[in-house]
């Protein structure tokens, strides 16, 4: 019963993590400028990473855990040289 | 025939479910909030708004929830998560300043505002 409700709140947020990436992804084609697609790509990382996350939790492995570790890294470093692309029109200066 | 893979969890006590349960719930609304703003809102500068709060209040839910989990089930204190927790809050504020600030320069070049009336990063007049 205890097991059963809380696979059903696992569920939930993975649906509610599933719809996010999609709202993501929707801004990402859409999106009118540049700036507002690379917020949605860094949007999307996050929520892939906390997707994964939530795999995890559901089978038990800390696999998961270091796959979401990684995609936050390569997320944060590829923002953020995608940020410095926009401003200056090069990356390393 | 192999066993198909299905997820399941193990009964935990319910002093440890019920938060569990609370901070999934929580974490699953407050992303699907944060998307929904940057799927809705109006301009850049108003939209940016969105992922800041799911990218560290989601994460952190998330966070604390799979921690509390994996210690229940695996019968000792399992912390590494708090390494994503730390690191996410220390890279957001860091990627969120990066993009505004080349999203003012970018608008500024360009000469155009998108909300005239309540904006702070105009370009003087005699520039």
């Amino acid at each position: 019963m205890i097991a059963k409700a809380m696979l059903l709140a696992l569920g939930f947020a993975q649906l509610c993590v599933l719809l996010a990436m999609i709202f993501c992804t929707i801004r990402l084609l859409r999106g009118p400028t540049a700036q507002d697609r690379i917020l949605a790509l860094d949007s999307l990382w996050m929520a892939a990473m906390l997707f994964i996350l939530l795999l995890g939790i559901g089978f038990s492995s800390t696999v998961y855990f270091e796959a979401a570790l990684i995609i936050a890294l390569i997320g944060f470093v590829s923002s953020v040289a995608l940020a410095k692309f926009l401003m200056r029109g090069e990356v390393i200066e | 025939m192999s066993q198909p893979i299905v997820m399941q969890m193990t009964a935990v006590s319910p002093w440890l479910a019920v938060p569990i349960i609370f901070l999934l719930v929580t974490g699953g609304l407050i992303t699907l909030i944060g998307a929904l703003g940057l799927l809705r809102l109006k301009n850049f500068y108003q939209r940016i708004h969105g992922p800041a709060v799911y990218i560290t209040v989601g994460t952190g839910c998330f966070l604390v929830a799979s921690m509390l989990y994996s210690s229940a089930a695996l019968q000792r204190p399992v912390v590494h998560e708090l390494l994503i927790t730390g690191f996410v809050l220390l890279t957001a504020p860091v990627v969120s300043m990066l993009l505004m600030r080349s999203a003012v320069y970018r608008d500024l070049r360009k000469g155009k505002t998108d909300s005239p009336v309540t904006d702070a990063y105009r370009l003087p007049k005699e520039q």
